[in-house]
């Protein structure tokens, strides 16, 4: 594996619960198993969950917090994922932190991160505020989430204005929460809807599903054991594009077509 | 989607929510991203019209200027439909609200194009 590869990409929606963590997380994992040596750096101070959805809350001594004060070594604070190897976590520091943080350190903890892993991933906090900004102030390029709906993609909307003025680039777009049937049926904002409003290239389609709650419950990405789920696909087809990979995107008026997708369908039909 | 729902979709009464989404987005994303709100953006179209009536007659009801946005760009669009041009330019701050369309002194324009 190449040094040379070092990406810093910042994980970001401005909204709240659209997905950014299970995304990092998931992310995290396919790009571990596909052989690069990744690195995820929780930078939610306030509200951290990366930890959780990777089932590593039990193993954290260090935080992010001890590195920047000197208190331990990196490497001491890493925390690297049992199953998965190549991939670690950077816990984030105690809430109370946030209030002497600056831009200039979490560059420093990216950078040193970035010294020994391929792709560093930043889970941005929700909103635009401090703790967004610092985090925006470390990545090289972006990652911005948003699921189909209209609060979503106008908070997406203001984020992408934030890390456009900050020369933050390229910046791609998952839309998160996909369900097929109402965009058919054309409840929901489609798929060009969004990319056309926000201007972005589309890096990843992830459509609606339960699974995604499953495996959060047991602190097991999706993308960890092969499962065949819809959003485990999306995850890893995101996770390879990302690594330059070309992937055809999923095209959601075919999605659901096939027998198993019918009968399954049959089983919990509404009327109308 | 409910029964209703489908029977006046299909009687074209009402527009589907994708739509009205798309529509109330764009309006509101034109607004987020130029930062203007709306009193700062009346007080910009009574400017901007006082300053092309200088020069030409418009309809100050039908003049319309708003934002549009396309492409993440969003543009300030002016539609001022023009009655006539003025022979000479009226001076500048005459008093506030300089001429409207329905000033004195017509017929003397007659002679100019259009």
């Amino acid at each position: 594996m190449s040094a040379a590869v070092n990406r810093t990409i910042l994980i970001c929606s401005g909204k709240g619960g659209v997905g950014k963590t299970t995304l990092t997380a998931n992310l995290g994992i396919a790009l571990a198993k596909q052989g690069t040596r990744t690195a995820v750096l929780d930078a939610d101070f306030g509200l951290r969950n990366l930890d959780l959805l990777l089932g590593l809350e039990n193993r954290i001594v260090y935080t992010a917090q001890d590195v920047l004060t000197g208190n331990c070594r990196l490497e001491q604070a890493l925390v690297r994922h049992k199953q998965e190897p190549n991939l670690a976590l950077l816990p984030a520091g105690n809430p109370r932190m946030l209030e002497w943080l600056t831009p200039e350190d979490m560059q420093r903890v990216a950078a040193m991160v970035g010294e020994s892993y391929d792709y560093v991933l930043i889970d941005a906090p929700a909103g635009i505020e401090g703790g967004f900004r610092n985090a925006m102030a470390a990545a090289r390029e972006a990652i911005v989430v948003t699921t189909p709906e209209v609060s979503a993609v106008r908070d997406a909307d203001r984020v992408i204005g934030l890390l456009n003025s900050q020369a933050v680039r390229p910046i791609q777009l998952v839309l998160n929460r996909v369900r097929p049937r109402m965009m058919a049926n054309q409840e929901m904002l489609g798929v060009n809807d969004v990319t056309d409003i926000l201007a972005l290239p589309l890096l990843g389609l992830v459509l609606e599903d339960e699974q995604v709650i499953v495996s959060t419950n047991r602190g097991e990405p999706l993308t960890m054991n092969g499962a065949n789920s819809p959003a485990a696909r999306a995850f890893t087809n995101v996770a390879r594009r990302l690594r330059g990979e070309d992937v055809p995107l999923l095209d959601p008026s075919l999605e659901g077509q096939g027998l198993r997708a019918k009968l399954g369908r049959l089983m919990t039909r509404k009327m109308f | 989607m409910t029964l209703r729902d489908l029977i006046n979709r299909l009687l074209g009464r009402q527009q589907s929510s994708a739509e009205t989404a798309r529509e109330r987005l764009q309006l509101v994303l034109a607004h987020d991203r130029s930062d203007l709100n709306p009193e700062l953006l009346e007080q910009m179209r009574r400017e901007i019209l006082e300053v092309v009536s200088r020069y030409v007659e418009v309809d100050m009801e039908e003049g319309d200027v708003s934002l549009e946005t396309e492409d993440r760009v969003t543009a300030l669009v002016a539609n001022l439909p023009i009655k006539r041009a003025r022979p000479v330019p009226l001076p500048r701050e005459p008093g506030h609200d300089s001429a409207g369309g329905n000033d004195a002194a017509p017929v003397a324009r007659a002679t100019l194009s259009r």
